[in-house]
């Protein structure tokens, strides 16, 4: 039983491996660049998201480091909607596959996943390199980031898991998707500053609770108080340090994450004759 | 028990077919209100329930026409389609896919590919690296390895899946018209790993709707028709049983797309007929070329009896009038073959292939388009023709 559990995960490595080695190869072929776009297109976009939103809109006038607390919120929520958006066909546009051979269904979004989460490392470098930039402190503190991080993985991996799998019979959710996932980019404050939903007046304090328990905002804001400035607003300032409201984000992405995960592989044995 | 290596139990197949697309959540609301009123989908009953118990060793061949359901059931022991009710017993490790060059992925190279195929049989890169040569080998691809995929050639192709396919470490394999691409010396690589196969009593599942292959490698076999088992038995019997199903369901042999059928397509068989009158055969086809001109055309029949040996064959270049056929772009062209009519009272099928003289492409090879009854009353044998009889001796 043992012996049989361990072979069927060797296989699942083995393959997700050899996909993720695939999706690479095949992304910057045929470019002359190739692998050197991977870098050139976040430096591209964050030239530009840095001269659009720093210079000319000029949104986080008087934010610490503003320029880099932008650009690691936009680079996570990349990884967030890579995963998640990039997941949604995956299982319907590999039906060939899935009717010709039998391999565990999850490799295909968990693979994905695993490509974005690259993307995601070598974006992270870029912005390293536009904090050196701006000086940013470093402290002990970033090493925070890894299990946040970890945390974004394991929701993005739960929504995807569910999108992917409800895709295969109801079309519509890539509607849905569009728009709750542009609800969840302007909620989680990636291109304004958190403390602006804070001063919208009476209800600032109401709704910034209710925006953070969004556990992508959450992840952003905590990132961003961690690496980049420590005057930025997370769930841990904003509480008065109260340990437990993190309670309700975390919930969040254990729930998602299980219930992903669940209705994926009640899903999965029909997803051949569906997609 | 232990010497079955798949049971098929009692096992159901239903799809649901939508009357139009389903896939919305405003007709999934709408239907949900329905519930009582008529569903806004049908039910395809592919498998009314199969029974078969496939012992170890066994070489078995599932035939059935287009639509019988003999895929379905391939999936189903390969656990890609859950079964509406039912169940298959697997008793041994299955080989993971169906198909020959399954996730090849175009965009790589041969090289790449051989990983990608090598980890979907589960190799590690290491475990693929030890048999690197061997596979090249084997697909005589040398030259090619760092090209992408994309450019190779379809013959190519199908033999660096055929060199991948054979690394499968399984005891029990699933075969779906593998036999329906390549030309003839991969053919003939096929049958050779067939023998091998069954030196080393792996079990085979081969699914076909021609009989040929499951004649010759099957020592039994199933017909499945309408999503039933219609009988069982060694390969000849069932390949008999395969035959008059044809002649049950088109009271003339006219053309239906069921055959063993494959080709370039760059002429095709458009309908054929297989008439048998007391004194001669007639066989009329039409043939109709595609977008493109083409010459060179050679079209041959082949009349097979039942035990799939070839008693009479003939084309357009070995025959009185016999000429090379040219075609300009979708022209048509009927052509009416006309022979002595020296077969005897059996049943007998007719295979048919329009290829190019020179090259070997094939335009369209199809393999038991339709068969016949001949009955002619006491002659029970294929004449030989021009025969004469002489007496040459008498003693009283």
């Amino acid at each position: 039983m043992w012996k049989r559990l361990r072979e069927r995960y060797k296989y699942s490595l083995i393959l997700l491996r050899e996909l993720v080695r695939t999706d690479f190869k095949v992304k910057y072929q045929d470019s002359i660049l190739g692998y050197i776009w991977s870098v050139l297109k976040p430096l591209f976009m964050f030239a530009i998201l840095y001269v659009v939103f720093v210079k000319v809109l000029q949104v986080g006038r008087g934010v610490e480091h503003w320029p880099v607390a932008l650009l690691a919120g936009v680079v996570l929520w990349q990884f967030f909607t890579d995963v998640t958006s990039g997941s949604l066909k995956s299982i319907v546009s590999n039906g060939g596959l899935l009717r010709k051979i039998k391999f565990p269904r999850y490799i295909i979004i968990v693979s994905g996943t695993v490509s974005a989460f690259i993307t995601l490392l070598i974006n992270s470098a870029v912005v390293l390199l536009f904090a050196v930039f701006n000086q940013v402190e470093v402290s002990w503190h970033v090493l925070g980031i890894i299990p946040l991080v970890l945390q974004l993985f394991l929701f993005a991996l739960g929504v995807a898991l569910f999108l992917s799998a409800a895709y295969v019979k109801f079309r519509d959710i890539q509607y849905i998707w569009d728009v709750v996932s542009q609800a969840l980019f302007y909620g989680s404050a990636i291109i304004f500053p958190i403390s602006m939903i804070a001063n919208i007046g009476s209800i600032g304090q109401t709704l910034t609770y209710v925006a953070l328990a969004n556990p992508v905002a959450q992840v952003i804001q905590d990132v961003r108080h961690l690496a980049i400035s420590d005057t930025v607003p997370s769930l841990w300032t904003v509480g008065g340090g109260n340990i437990y409201l993190y309670f309700v984000p975390l919930t969040i992405t254990i729930a998602t994450f299980i219930f992903g995960a669940w209705y994926f592989r009640r899903k999965s044995p029909y997803f051949a004759e569906g997609a | 028990m232990n010497d079955v290596a798949v049971s098929i139990q009692g096992v159901k197949k239903f799809f649901k077919l939508p009357h139009e697309k389903e896939d919305s959540l405003k007709l999934q609301l709408i239907n949900a209100f329905k519930q009582g009123r008529q569903k806004g989908h049908d039910e395809y009953r592919a498998l009314k329930g199969i029974d078969i118990e496939i012992r170890k060793g066994d070489f078995i061949g599932i035939l059935g026409r287009n639509g019988a359901g003999k895929s379905t059931l391939l999936k189903i022991i390969a656990e890609i389609y859950q079964p509406t009710s039912g169940r298959v017993k697997v008793n041994g490790k299955l080989v993971p896919f169906i198909e020959l060059g399954v996730g090849f992925n175009p965009n790589l190279s041969g090289h790449d590919n051989v990983y990608l195929n090598g980890a979907m049989l589960g190799f590690t890169r290491s475990e693929v690296d030890a048999m690197y040569d061997s596979i090249v080998d084997f697909a005589e691809l040398h030259d090619f390895m760092g090209q992408k995929l994309k450019n190779y050639s379809s013959g190519m192709k199908v033999r660096l899946a055929f060199s991948m396919a054979i690394r499968a470490d399984a005891d029990i394999l699933l075969l779906d018209e593998v036999l329906a691409v390549g030309d003839a010396a991969f053919q003939r690589k096929c049958y050779e790993y067939f023998d091998s196969l069954k030196a080393n009593k792996k079990t085979i599942i081969l699914v076909s709707h021609g009989m040929g292959v499951i004649r010759k490698y099957c020592n039994r076999a199933v017909l499945i028709d309408d999503g039933r088992v219609v009988c069982s038995g060694t390969a000849d019997e069932v390949a008999d049983e395969y035959l008059k199903l044809f002649s049950q369901s088109a009271a003339i042999s006219k053309t239906r797309e069921s055959g063993n059928r494959w080709g370039d397509n760059a002429v095709r068989i458009h309908d054929i007929d297989f008439k048998v009158a007391d004194d001669t055969v007639k066989i009329t086809t039409t043939l109709v070329a595609a977008d493109k001109p083409v010459s060179n055309v050679k079209f041959g029949f082949r009349i097979k009896d039942t035990k799939g040996n070839v008693l009479i064959g003939a084309n357009n270049l070995n025959v009185d009038g016999g000429q090379k056929l040219s075609f300009a772009s979708k022209e048509k062209k009927k052509l009416e073959f006309l022979l002595p009519n020296i077969l005897g009272n059996q049943r007998y099928s007719l295979s048919a292939t329009v290829n190019s003289v020179g090259d070997e492409a094939i335009h369209d090879s199809w393999e038991d388009i339709t068969s016949i009854h001949n009955s002619r009353d006491g002659v029970y044998y294929p004449l030989l023709a021009p025969a004469t009889l002489r007496i040459v001796g008498r003693e009283r």
